[in-house]
């Protein structure tokens, strides 16, 4: 949130736009914030031979002061859920969530007292990643995906409305089962 | 002090829960001294997961350590209870999700306690469920000291730990068809035999991580840093240990050689030949000392079930066709699946193997009513588990007893008194899973 959000619209904005979406998605500076298997993973993405140093990614921010990614691994409780959401509040704006795992996306098999069905409960999640856990090469696609989307995002009023358009397209969007005539 | 004085002297009063934040500083504003209290946790790089302290220091030294947990309460013992015998495996493998292979082992073991057919689970399977046990050991063992470099501050011994561990997770996928949360040991066996190929991996694997361990040995073990660091940090003597119900390496660092596959042997542990590494130091270095020698033992034991593996044919499942899973797995175009000679089986010649195939796998088999403890020694100590059947097709209740949880109340006892950085130090070698702790 620094100068480009308020420069006026107009021919130069799309320039800039490049620059600050190439500038966010080549330095990404995720949380240090593991929950369960997912989070020995997410370690194991970093390792010497899956290296996430490739992406820019390698310097985890013990400080959510510090990050502009924060990544669910792992199931999340009823009693960690204001925990992550205070550690989101405290992220400085622009920031991502990515939701790794079936337990930090849906619950997953945990469908029970304990666990909030999916952390998009509590915080915006952007990418949502199955699996249980998720290998790291799923990990790393995963941010690959979400590299893309951070280096085509808008800046100040186009960006809102970017953000208009892809709500009104997810509302309308039409599942698969439906679009073959309903359930079979 | 007479009996009379003894019971008006104030009780010191220790809250389960750590209690509310404004209370917790209120109360240390009231008492007029120098005191800070520190939140560590929930979120915090060195605790090894979603543990939380609350200390109380004064200056650097630390004067109350509270702990609380929960902060990953899953509520796996209570969805077990709605999941038939078999289901279960694939809740308590996600509890201690660093040493997956020892909750399947010992919940499989409880099972087969509870219906009475322990000794007739096949040899092959009992060797394969040892040699998995062991890799796992290994692969525990090395993330454990990975994040204990990693918390001191030196990401190479991370970096190292990891790569050694990628080793073993490889083998396991061979195996297992996952990484993590295997879901492979099952009650009255394992659920598919070694596919082609397995011991020979395993064996230039078992090469590949004792020269792997010989480096981490060497970039640790005598490095000036990691020693001034660990050595006399955390201390813990014997008698604590015992009294605090400590199990596993860090019991061992304090001399006393308890180790169930030895004292209480289990899948046939006690033909193997192999030694219980000890230490007398009672301090951080000696545990790390602990597990470095613990990987060389399960590297040797990996090796003799390798050379038996090579030689011992048979089944993989119990031969009793009322408990074993009555299916093979089979990998296929679009992976792993019934194998198509089973399914041909059911669907096309036997109606009542199809019968039987149904009733098995929706309703699963039935437990007789009682209730039975079984115990394994897990990377981290005693992992125990209490089963209560009603009879039926599910557990009435399912307890374990996880070793990280018991350990963690040692935690006081070790840092009282100490630095605030022995803090990190005590934790790491106290190694708690808090998937284990909370469950």
């Amino acid at each position: 949130m620094g100068i480009e959000e308020r420069l006026p619209g107009g021919f130069l904005l799309g320039s800039v736009e490049k620059i600050a979406g190439w500038a966010r998605k080549s330095s990404l500076w995720p949380a240090t914030f593991g929950l369960a298997c997912c989070a020995i993973e997410m370690m194991a993405a970093g390792d010497p031979r899956h290296d996430l140093a490739r992406f820019g990614m390698e310097r985890f921010s013990a400080t959510p002061r510090q990050a502009d990614l924060l990544v669910v691994a792992g199931r999340v409780s009823q009693k960690m859920a204001p925990v992550i959401r205070s550690i989101y509040d405290q992220m400085p704006d622009p920031k991502w969530v990515i939701a790794m795992g079936v337990c930090a996306s849906s619950g997953g098999m945990f469908n029970n007292y304990a666990v909030v069905q999916g952390v998009d409960h509590i915080v915006p999640v952007d990418v949502y990643l199955p699996g249980c856990p998720p290998r790291p090469e799923m990990l790393l696609d995963a941010i690959v995906k979400l590299h893309d989307r951070i280096g085509q995002a808008r800046l100040g009023e186009r960006r809102a409305r970017q953000v208009a358009e892809r709500d009104s397209a997810a509302l309308t969007w039409t599942p698969p089962a439906e679009a073959l005539g309903g359930a079979r | 002090m007479t009996r009379t004085e003894e019971r008006a002297a104030p009780v010191e009063y220790y809250a389960a829960d750590v209690g509310d934040w404004d209370d917790i500083a209120a109360s240390a504003v009231a008492s007029g001294t120098d005191r800070l209290v520190v939140n560590m946790g929930p979120q915090h790089p060195s605790t090894h997961g979603v543990l939380r302290l609350v200390l109380t220091l004064d200056g650097e030294t630390v004067e109350n350590v509270r702990m609380n947990v929960g902060y990953l309460h899953t509520g796996i013992e209570k969805s077990m209870e709605f999941r038939t015998w078999t289901q279960g495996v694939a809740f308590c493998t996600r509890m201690d999700y660093l040493a997956p292979l020892f909750n399947e082992a010992a919940y499989s073991l409880a099972v087969e306690r509870l219906l009475g057919v322990a000794d007739r689970v096949p040899e092959r399977a009992q060797v394969i469920r040892v040699m998995m046990m062991e890799l796992n050991r290994i692969s525990s063992h090395l993330v454990a000291i990975a994040t204990f470099g990693l918390e001191l501050g030196a990401s190479t011994v991370m970096t190292n730990g990891f790569l050694e561990r990628e080793r073993v997770l490889e083998t396991f996928e061979l195996i297992t068809g996952v990484r993590m949360n295997h879901g492979y040991i099952r009650p009255g066996g394992v659920v598919q035999d070694l596919p082609p190929g397995a011991l020979d991996r395993v064996r230039r694997v078992v090469d590949e991580i004792r020269e792997g361990i010989a480096k981490l040995a060497k970039l640790l073990n005598a490095n000036p840093v990691f020693v001034s660091r660990t050595r006399d940090v955390a201390f813990l003597d014997l008698r604590g240990c015992v009294t605090l119900g400590v199990t596993g390496p860090v019991l061992r660092s304090a001399g006393l050689p308890w180790d169930l596959r030895k004292s209480q042997p289990y899948c046939g542990y006690e033909t193997y030949d192999f030694e219980v590494p000890v230490q007398h130091t009672g301090d951080a270095y000696g545990r790390h000392l602990v597990r470095m020698a613990e990987m060389e033992q399960s590297l040797r034991i990996v090796e003799q079930c390798v050379e038996r593996l090579a030689s011992l044919r048979g089944p993989v499942m119990i031969e009793d066709k009322k408990i074993g899973w009555p299916a093979r797995l089979a990998l296929g175009a679009d992976g792993l699946g019934n194998s198509p000679r089973h399914i041909a089986e059911i669907m096309g010649s036997s109606m009542e193997a199809l019968i039987h195939h149904f009733k098995l796998v929706t309703e699963g088999f039935k437990a007789p009513a009682g209730q039975v403890y079984a115990a394994v020694e897990s990377p981290r100590g005693e992992l125990g588990v209490h089963l209560v059947s009603e009879g039926g097709t599910r557990p009435y209740r399912a307890h374990f007893r996880d070793p990280s949880f018991t350990n963690l109340q040692a935690l006081p006892a070790m840092c009282e008194g100490g630095q605030v950085a022995d803090v990190i130090a005590a934790v790491a070698s106290l190694d708690p899973l808090m998937g284990g702790v909370d469950r």
